[in-house]
């Protein structure tokens, strides 16, 4: 298939090569569109976002206000923080102006005159990167007042974060742009009526934000049959685990995961079998090699499969695997991200991860899986954000479908003297 | 606090938000880089500079893994241990690390060139295992080519 957020051509990177192959000529389309045009093209389209949630981002763009003179914002999430996720990373490296291209048609279209991109601290290399491409567009006049001539202004930031998992969650997001720690807010307020700084805001991904240059060019109808019916357009996919080829892969979305283990990443390491697959970062719940085959890489099979698309950052463990190790390393970060505002999250997180390493040692009992069970279930659903339910999530699931890894990890009761 | 040209930077940033509050993280990387860290007369320096008060930008600073509020040795290095990298020998990694520095996570190097980090996923998952020294990525790594570098380093 053809690459369309990561084209394999030299250069693409640079303005003039991103411009001789077309670049910016979806922004100058846009100029001469109206705003409620470029939201409905997005909504046929039904490109959704490619943060984890799959919301419908045609839709989450017409929530914001219109025909109001106070600022609205644009945030750009490019926190990427849920282990075994590494593909907005190569946004910033490879194609940076296809994103700041989306920026300024989301801009326009929402009728908002900056946009802030967050980017993990980490990322320092790539925050470089991306902000030479910004300088560029912005000495081309594709950013700044009067863009392309006409009345259109709107400035792009970049803002990078200092190592916290939890800003990439939108509202704690918001709350690091704004120089705070970051601390989720309660919902509602939504934040396309109370965001940055109380005033209208869109939160989107990187990825997300690449795919809007593609849709304004191709248009809805071409976007909309590529891939998964429900779930159109390409994603891209990093494999990362027991794999021969590592890496992110372009592909359409409703690939079979056993294509992108086998054909993209080169089959399994050594030649060991698939023992289980976590399929979109470390949240998503994991899946038993038996019930791979059929599964595809798009929001609706992977929940009829248990699992959810999440970043479509794709986990892959072989025969050998200790899972007990596996979950209670994933334990330890939940517990190591919890912003600590939430009792269940707080306190749960860090129960998570001492019971499992009860496992880990083989000093558990039985009675631990019920009581791993309990906390998980007493933090899902009861915290401001969604870091609970990551956090309990791959724990219920790994007992459910791996519950023999527990049970063969249970110290032997012994036989008490009489 | 600030060299002047810093000073200006922090200057120039605070214009990209409608609040000053806004360009603490920025200007804490600033006087991240400038000093290698960040004391309590830094951030208070900063507090008054952009109108916060010492206890947020001490909130602030705590808060967030990368501020580093003592100082440390010359290289900075971050041992990913999560999933992906788990799988792929992040604890020979580790391992390596120690025995070419002295230190284990959370320790200087006796020379105080090194300080070593267990960290979480660092977005490199492809290229497990890795490591970070500052800003530079270290991927697809063996014993061998950690060993390497550490040298060159040492």
């Amino acid at each position: 298939m053809e690459k369309y957020i990561l084209p394999e051509i030299p250069d693409y990177h640079t303005l003039p090569v991103y411009e001789q192959h077309g670049g910016y000529g979806a922004l100058k389309k846009a100029l001469t569109m109206k705003p409620e045009e470029i939201i409905d093209e997005l909504k046929k389209s039904n490109l959704r976002g490619r943060g984890g949630a799959c919301f419908p981002t045609g839709l989450k763009w017409s929530f914001m206000p219109k025909g109001t003179a106070i600022p609205k914002y644009l945030a750009v999430n490019g926190d990427e923080s849920e282990p075994g996720t590494f593909k907005d990373r190569m946004i910033f490296e490879l194609n940076p102006h296809q994103l700041i291209e989306g920026i300024l048609i989301g801009c326009y279209a929402m009728g908002i005159t900056a946009a802030y991109v967050y980017i993990r601290g980490e990322y320092g290399k790539w925050v470089t990167m991306l902000q030479k491409a910004v300088d560029d567009a912005y000495a081309k006049g594709y950013i700044g007042t009067g863009i392309l001539g006409t009345e259109f202004s709107t400035h792009i930031y970049l803002h990078k974060g200092a190592g916290a998992y939890i800003c990439g969650e939108e509202s704690a997001l918001m709350n690091s742009i704004e120089g705070g720690r970051g601390l989720p807010r309660i919902k509602p307020p939504f934040p396309a009526a109370f965001g940055l700084w109380g005033k209208p805001t869109t939160i989107n991904n990187i990825e997300t934000i690449a795919n809007v240059p593609l849709i304004l060019n191709k248009g809805w109808e071409w976007y909309s049959k590529i891939g998964a019916v429900k779930h159109p357009g390409p994603i891209l996919v990093g494999i990362s685990g027991h794999v021969t080829r590592p890496g992110v892969y372009e592909v359409p979305t409703g690939v079979l995961l056993t294509d992108l283990i086998d054909e993209y990443a080169g089959g399994m390491l050594d030649g060991k079998k698939l023992k289980a697959l976590i399929p979109g970062g470390s949240s998503t719940m994991i899946l038993r090699a038996e019930h791979v085959p059929g599964v595809t890489m798009d929001a609706d099979s992977l929940k009829a499969a248990g699992s959810s698309v999440g970043t479509a950052g794709m986990i892959v463990m072989n025969e050998d695997t200790d899972l007990i190790r596996v979950i209670t390393r994933i334990a330890k970060f939940y517990y190591h991200e919890s912003c600590g505002q939430c009792t269940p999250c707080r306190e749960g997180t860090g129960w998570l991860w001492k019971i499992l390493k009860r496992f880990e040692t083989g000093d558990a009992s039985l009675a631990d899986i019920d009581l791993l069970l309990d906390v998980a279930n007493n933090i899902e659903g009861n915290t401001i954000c969604a870091l609970g339910d990551a956090a309990a999530w791959p724990v219920q699931s790994m007992i459910k479908r791996f519950r023999e890894e527990f049970e063969k990890r249970v110290k032997p009761v012994q036989a008490l003297a009489v | 606090m600030l060299s002047q040209e810093n000073l200006n930077k922090v200057e120039a940033i605070r214009g990209h938000y409608p609040d000053s509050k806004a360009a603490l993280l920025p200007a804490l990387w600033i006087a991240q880089d400038q000093e290698g860290w960040i004391s309590t007369e830094m951030m208070s320096y900063l507090g008054d500079l952009l109108g916060v008060s010492h206890a947020h930008v001490l909130g602030v600073v705590t808060f967030y893994t990368m501020f580093i509020d003592k100082p440390q040795g010359k290289y900075h290095i971050e041992v990913c241990t999560n999933v992906s990298c788990l799988l792929r020998g992040s604890d020979g990694i580790m391992d390596t690390v120690r025995k070419c520095t002295g230190a284990k996570p959370g320790e200087t190097s006796a020379d105080g060139k090194f300080t070593v980090s267990e960290v979480e996923c660092m977005g490199a998952c492809g290229g497990a295992p890795m490591i970070a020294i500052g800003e530079e990525y270290y991927e697809r790594l063996t014993a061998d080519k950690l060993e390497a570098i550490l040298k060159q380093l040492a």
